[in-house]
């Protein structure tokens, strides 16, 4: 159990120094990079929570096709200039007051619930057909979202090739 | 080290959801912004499936997929716009966009 | 001594015992057989071409790997002044790391696979997305114009191909009816065919997204040497560059694995349900007999006595071989994994084929061909089978 505990620990320290890394990288290659760190170490904590399917989608779709994309337009717009420009605009107190109001909710919820949080005794059950079950609840329970997302990301491809080409 | 329980994935996910709400919020250049929301996403994605596990219920999986699509789409038309933006302003600074200012 | 087997015996009980040794051997031997699948292409290159290869070092030029290996490693280390030192250090590295890391799910035979997870195939898939940002990163990190011409060549190129890689992959996905790689040879073993005479046309789409996938000819553009010099490596030299060639041909083993476990049987002998084809049990011991028999011929013919004593040295190794999985334990045991390295060569040998028998394609014929034909058909073989499925 207390392995367990420690990759825990590893991953969640691979997840926040990729991220805080990620939003301070004066290079956007290097940011991109960095974000990969940060999906990694996410998908390392979804085989950790036994969600298997989804730690491998997270990569194949967050790694494979998400973060290719950026790299991709980072290499297609040229940002020599950018780089050498200041990073930060002057908000600081407005993300300050964005965080303090977050961890004022998220204190507030912890307080209220803070006799309810355990992890499921039969959370094992999941992890013997993790993907049967997740097929199963979107075909079945959410056959609708599904459809849903599906017409959404139509309507993103689309509007993708409408904003990038030069002329239709 | 006390072990872990819901709680610490909660606190995780927060930590990263206030990385990329600084992130959007202080960078200038546009394509660091939608990398941070990227990261968001992440600490919304780390919520539902710890919560997926808290209740042993597959919901919270089939939520975060929904959040992947929902990502890759807004990662597809963000970029043709930074594209399209590029091409007209010759900038990706946040702060310079101001066309429709006065 | 019984103790000791004893001992050991315990020890591969543990289980985190096998699975490691394993890796070991297959990280310790794959560079080795890389080497070699190079020697092949050369080879073959030559034949088709009317030339004899390399033929100096060693009889025949076998222990050419080796040399190659040498010069390579001796090389001098060359990073260009205006590169990002730190990508250009890493991008080899994911490369390399990406494709090694998806032997974890290939299953050898029913005995020999590090791990058998019940998301198999799509992690393989996964990890070797993956292997896109090494070549991107190596390509940008170079600070070069070709290098980044090839890399954006490479990523529109493999994005495109992995869709319809993904989709070929499903429709033999939903015949087996599992994503666990082991699963699915036994799935072809219980349904007594070979998959790819359910899914002829889903084969041949991921043969072709497979080729453009691993940057092989007809679709090498990221590499184009008559274009763009070497594309996304040019900068690259020595060991680096060794590390890139090693992802190349780790990747074309990779897709033939899943192209064998998914369509071809995997370990499965042809016909596995026939038994009055069971002589074909015997045909690991019969080739490796026939290799040592070619050997002693090819000894007999050469002219130095250091070649002589090579060759008939090569061909004892393989006699002995031979001998040995006359035993029936052996057999059984190497079985599997014979007819799966097998299919393995044969495949690469037809990669190889095409590379030097067809002309590369021009990028835009490239786009035309995965966006207007192999998605579309690929999306059509899904909707087919789904059809045929319910309808049976």
């Amino acid at each position: 159990m207390v392995l367990h505990d420690f990759f825990f620990y590893i991953l969640a320290a691979i997840i926040l120094g990729g991220g805080i890394l990620t939003i301070t990288r004066r290079n956007a290659v290097h940011s991109a990079i960095f974000l990969v760190m940060t999906l990694i170490g996410v998908a390392g904590l979804f085989l950790h929570l036994q969600a298997e399917f989804l730690a491998a989608v997270q990569v194949f779709l967050y790694v494979g096709g998400i973060t290719v994309l950026f790299l991709f337009v980072i290499m297609l717009v040229n940002l020599d200039e950018a780089a050498k420009q200041r990073q930060f605009n002057r908000q600081w107190g407005l993300a300050l007051g964005c965080v303090l109001l977050l961890v004022a909710e998220v204190g507030y919820f912890l307080y209220q619930g803070r006799d309810s949080f355990s992890f499921a005794e039969s959370s094992g059950v999941l992890l013997q057909n993790n993907t049967q079950a997740i097929a199963m609840s979107l075909y079945g329970d959410y056959l609708l979202p599904f459809e849903i997302a599906s017409l959404l990301l139509l309507v993103a491809i689309i509007g993708a090739v409408v904003m990038a080409k030069k002329q239709i | 080290m006390p072990p872990v329980t819901p709680v610490h994935y909660l606190f995780l996910s927060m930590a990263l959801f206030t990385i990329g709400v600084i992130g959007v919020l202080t960078r200038r250049n546009v394509i660091i912004i939608l990398i941070s929301i990227e990261l968001i996403f992440n600490a919304v994605n780390i919520n539902l499936v710890a919560f997926s596990s808290q209740f042993a219920s597959i919901s919270g999986q089939t939520f975060a997929i929904f959040v992947i699509v929902a990502a890759a789409a807004e990662a597809a038309v963000g970029l043709g716009i930074i594209i399209a933006l590029f091409r007209n302003k010759e900038t990706v600074n946040a702060d310079e966009i101001d066309l429709m200012k006065w | 001594m019984a103790e000791l087997l004893a001992t050991i015996e315990s020890y591969l009980q543990l289980p985190y015992v096998l699975p490691t040794l394993y890796i070991v051997i297959i990280i310790a031997v794959f560079p080795l057989i890389a080497g070699y699948i190079v020697l092949l292409e050369r080879k073959v290159m030559a034949d088709i071409q009317a030339r004899l290869g390399p033929m100096r070092v060693g009889p025949h030029g076998l222990l050419q790997p080796l040399a190659d290996a040498v010069k390579l490693l001796l090389k001098e280390d060359l990073i260009p002044a205006k590169a990002d030192w730190l990508l250009f250090w890493l991008a080899p590295v994911i490369s390399v790391v990406a494709a090694l890391v998806a032997f974890s799910v290939v299953p050898f035979s029913d005995w020999f696979f590090i791990t058998d997870t019940n998301i198999g195939l799509l992690f393989i898939l996964s990890i070797s997305s993956v292997g896109i940002l090494g070549i991107i990163l190596g390509g940008w990190s170079s600070n070069s114009s070709y290098p980044l011409l090839g890399a954006l060549r490479s990523t529109a190129q493999m994005v495109s191909y992995e869709v319809a890689l993904g989709f070929a992959i499903i429709g033999g996905l939903m015949v087996a009816g599992t994503l666990s790689m082991q699963e699915i040879v036994r799935a072809q073993q219980e349904q007594h065919v070979w998959f790819i005479f359910y899914q002829p046309l889903a084969f041949c789409i991921y043969a072709v997204a497979a080729m453009a996938e691993t940057n092989r000819s007809p679709f090498d553009m990221p590499e184009a040497e008559s274009e763009i010099v070497a594309g996304y490596h040019t900068e690259y030299s020595g060991f680096r560059f060794s590390l890139y060639f090693l992802a190349e041909y780790t990747n074309i083993v990779i897709v033939s694995s899943i192209a064998i476990t998914l369509f071809l049987g995997g370990w499965l002998r042809p016909f596995p349900n026939v038994e009055w084809l069971d002589f074909l049990n015997y045909c690991p011991a019969v080739a490796m007999l026939a290799i040592a028999a070619m050997s002693f011929l090819g000894a007999v013919r050469e002219k130095r006595w250091m070649e002589q004593v090579g060759m008939g040295g090569l061909g004892a190794v393989f006699a002995l071989l031979g001998l040995l999985f006359l035993l029936p334990p052996v057999l059984t045991a190497v079985q599997g994994l014979f007819w799966f390295l097998l299919k393995v060569f044969l495949i690469v040998y037809g990669f190889i084929w095409i590379r030097f028998t067809f002309p590369r394609y021009r990028y835009d014929q490239l786009m035309k061909l995965g966006w207007h034909w192999l998605i579309p058909l690929a999306i059509a073989n899904i909707i087919v089978t789904g059809i045929v499925m319910v309808l049976l």
